[in-house]
């Protein structure tokens, strides 16, 4: 029996009903999902007892795809058609995907807005919805094992990921029919799992070397609220560049001469990380290396191995220095340092960061699932199984936000590392007289100069009144939400001429293509489509009402009688309406209930404030109040 | 909320240049625990947007008191001087030859036979002249001569320009 009757959303839940949600850990090499059972986290295996999915998509011409493990075998007869290490795609633009160069087999075609399309046997395919087929594989694993639909999903993206990544990421989770209760980021995912108790405190440092990328995140913990200090990182070092310095090494002390082709560089890399492995246990490897038609013996001792990873490993120190700097903690108040992702297994790797924090760092969680556990924590709080619970996490900006201003600089608005939603506005003027509208270029990076940065959206303020070079003035917002997404508003002052977008990353999808999308992948469109807006918005119906019920059960003396019997009836028009099957009228109701209570909600916040502050300054005001 | 509030009051702190940073960020926490978007995840989409601006504004403010300069700046906002925008009032020469002489160091910087070392020293001074404008600006706060506390928030715009200066180039030499 399913534990939600959404099928008759007019009843509400009974209070012991636990919504369904699950943490997605969408990994470049394996991706996996987790949820919260009996107060316990655990990675869902498949019907084969199967746990990690392998982040791997095949198309064929005429079958649905097939992803994980059946298409991981495909890819060596059919390398066209199945894609893999998707993320390292997403949220990139044509020239980026070209500038990888021979690692990825795939032809492109550039798609509208410059994201590039995979082509396959299936047709062209984005990156967005190769993900989505990945989310959707693990949300069906999901339903199935637990036996009813998801309430929604925490995903896990690298805390490194800039605006366009994390965008794409949301984009594919919607594809696949999945809500989204958050984007958190990988390091403090891993955090949470490790649980530090809600009663601990103390500065936590989380190490995470993945395939592809590199992390390191700043936290302080303080009962039950993870306060990111500071992240960093290198989106571009992973553990495949150990693979590759080795690859190189091994083949220098062969003595065969050659420039490996594509084929030659995929063996030697693969060889490579098998070394990589055995050397966690052993302390010396021999292997065969056959290529170029010659077949040469190469022994490779640890201290070998360690000699050629470590300007490797020092870089990523040198970020962990930079992010402690940022957050503005010494190493010795670090209490606990956290590890994830399988590179970490090195031991060279393990030895110089316990050296560096001065401790023995964590690897008692499998590091190839604690971040998809540490979003199945979240995920079960965020979807109201727990509301008692404290856990609560703060996240902040990886990298600075800026616009374009002349001569190709940038000028920055928010800085990297700081906490988020944020808002923040700076003014800019016109440079020539009469000039009547203003080109906006929002760019996300470090560097000084537009053409280091990545660009993430430009639009046009037009309409403002000719004015000599100077006098006008021009507000630029910035808000970016907890997910660590931006939108972006420009508004002339003196005229209040004013133009916003959501920033649609440059490489993103537009809502439209979204849409259709969606509406290809049901198989009987129309029907499903109607069927399933009208129970999104009967869901959503009944998620306002109940919540309002708990909030004037718990702060009705906020409101005046008549308030309250207004408010109680249009909730009981609401509930009605949802019984029926009018899509459109629910939504309706829904925006109606939700204006009329605005005002409520807003003293329900401010009353937060004194709640907070309890016992303090305020503590008599409080009193009266009571 | 109301937003006109002061950072202060919000935070149910006093009014003043010594911030206690340890209760600002427990303060912080608690309101955050109030407010962050994430625990209105279940409520509707106008809870939630009424969260996110909340909790910016709520971040602005730890932002603003923590930071030594634009806690300075804050306090001088809330007497009714800006000093956000470009000024044209003179500096002291004896500042202006103290901040050439550690400008032409950090250019130069690549040249020195330890540049770790020197930009460590150029760091240490910069943060020891910071202080010591910190210490001018109490003063001269609890005096109300503001004419003379814009002056020094001047000098530490110049001081905080110079330090993330520095930090820019410790990440250069560390090859970023």
């Amino acid at each position: 029996m399913a534990l939600l009757q959404i099928a008759e959303p007019g009843q509400s839940a009974a209070p012991h009903e636990r919504k369904l949600a699950v943490g997605i850990d969408l990994g470049t090499t394996n991706s996996l999902a987790a949820t919260v059972r009996s107060g316990e986290a655990q990675t869902l295996p498949d019907e084969q007892g199967r746990h990690l999915l392998p982040s791997v998509v095949h198309y064929g011409r005429e079958s649905a795809p097939e992803v994980g493990g059946d298409a991981l075998v495909r890819a060596a007869e059919d390398p066209y058609n199945t894609i893999i290490s998707v993320k390292r795609l997403m949220g990139r633009g044509v020239e980026d995907v070209l500038s990888f160069g021979d690692e990825l087999p795939y032809h492109f075609v550039p798609g509208d807005g410059g994201m590039p399309y995979i082509e396959t046997a299936a047709g062209p395919r984005s990156p967005v919805q190769v993900s989505a087929e990945i989310l959707r594989t693990l949300r069906q694993r999901a339903e199935t094992s637990l036996d009813g639909e998801l309430t929604g999903a925490v995903i896990t993206v690298p805390a490194y990921f800039d605006d366009a990544q994390r965008q794409a990421t949301k984009d594919a989770a919607r594809l696949a029919g999945l809500k989204v209760l958050r984007l958190l980021n990988e390091p403090t995912a891993a955090a949470v799992a490790y649980g530090l108790d809600e009663g601990e405190e103390g500065v936590i440092a989380v190490y995470d070397l993945g395939g592809g990328t590199f992390d390191i995140s700043v936290l302080r913990l303080n009962k039950g609220v993870f306060e990111v200090l500071a992240t960093g990182g290198d989106s571009a070092l992973g553990g495949d560049d150990l693979d590759y310095a080795l690859a190189r090494w091994m083949l220098e002390q062969s003595g065969i001469e050659l420039t490996p082709d594509a084929q030659q560089a995929r063996y030697l890399t693969t060889l490579a990380r098998s070394v990589k492995e055995q050397l966690t246990d052993q302390t010396s490897v021999q292997v065969d290396l056959e290529v170029a038609g010659q077949s040469v013996s190469v022994t490779v001792s640890r201290d070998q191995f360690d000699a050629v990873v470590e300007p490797l490993v020092k870089k990523t120190l040198r970020a962990c220095r930079r992010a402690l700097r940022d957050a503005g903690v010494d190493t010795d108040e670090v209490r606990d340092v956290v590890m994830v992702g399988g590179s970490t297994r090195v031991p060279l790797v393990r030895t110089r960061v316990g050296e560096l924090f001065g401790r023995e760092p964590h690897i008692d969680i499998d590091p190839d699932r604690v971040v998809a556990i540490g979003a199945a924590i979240q995920a079960d709080v965020l979807a109201g199984n727990k509301p008692d619970s404290d856990l609560l996490l703060l996240d902040v900006i990886p990298l600075s936000l800026g616009l374009e201003t002349m001569g190709g600089l940038v000028e920055k608005v928010i800085h990297r590392n700081t906490a988020i939603p944020v808002g923040r506005a700076q003014e800019f003027t016109t440079y020539q007289d009469g000039q009547t509208a203003m080109a906006i270029h929002v760019v996300q990076g470090e560097r000084e100069l537009v053409s280091d940065c990545r660009s993430l959206a430009r639009f046009v303020l037009r309409g403002i009144p000719p004015m000599a070079a100077g006098a006008a003035k021009i507000r630029v917002t910035f808000q970016v939400d907890a997910d660590g997404l931006l939108s972006v508003a420009a508004q002339e002052l003196s005229t209040g001429v004013e133009s916003s977008i959501q920033v649609k990353p440059s490489y993103g999808l537009s809502d439209d293509e979204i849409t259709s999308m969606l509406k290809d992948s049901f198989s009987h469109a129309e029907e499903d489509l109607v069927a399933r807006a009208l129970r999104e918005q009967q869901v959503e119906a009944e998620r306002l009402v109940s919540a309002l019920e708990a909030a004037i059960a718990q702060d009705g003396e906020l409101l005046e009688n008549a308030e309250r019997a207004e408010l109680e009836h249009e909730m009981a028009y609401l509930r009605e309406l949802a019984r029926g099957a009018d899509a459109a009228a629910i939504e309706a109701g829904v925006e109606a209930l939700a204006k009329l209570s605005d005002s409520f909600a807003a003293r329900r916040m401010d009353k937060g404030i004194q709640r907070a502050l309890q016992g303090h300054r305020i503590d008599e005001l409080d009193k009266e109040s009571e | 909320m109301d937003m006109s509030r002061n950072y202060f009051e919000l935070l149910g702190l006093e009014p003043g240049y010594d911030v206690d940073l340890a209760l600002l960020s427990e303060r912080y926490r608690a309101l955050q625990k109030e407010w962050h978007p994430d625990r209105f995840a279940h409520r509707s989409d106008r809870e939630r947007r009424m969260a996110v601006q909340y909790t910016a504004h709520l971040n602005e403010a730890l932002a603003t008191l923590k930071s030594p300069l634009r806690r300075a700046q804050y306090l001088l906002l809330l007497a009714g001087r800006d000093t956000h925008g470009e000024s044209s009032g003179q500096l002291d020469p004896m500042f202006l030859m103290e901040q050439m002489e550690l400008r032409e160091r950090l250019a130069e910087v690549g040249d020195a036979s330890d540049p770790d070392a020197e930009l460590d020293a150029l760091a240490e001074q910069a943060q020891a002249s910071m202080r010591t404008l910190q210490h001018e600006f109490v003063s001269l706060y609890a005096q109300s001569d503001l004419d003379a506390a814009e002056a020094v928030v001047r000098k530490m715009q110049f001081m905080t320009k110079l330090i993330s200066e520095i930090e820019a180039a410790e990440d250069r030499l560390a090859d970023y």
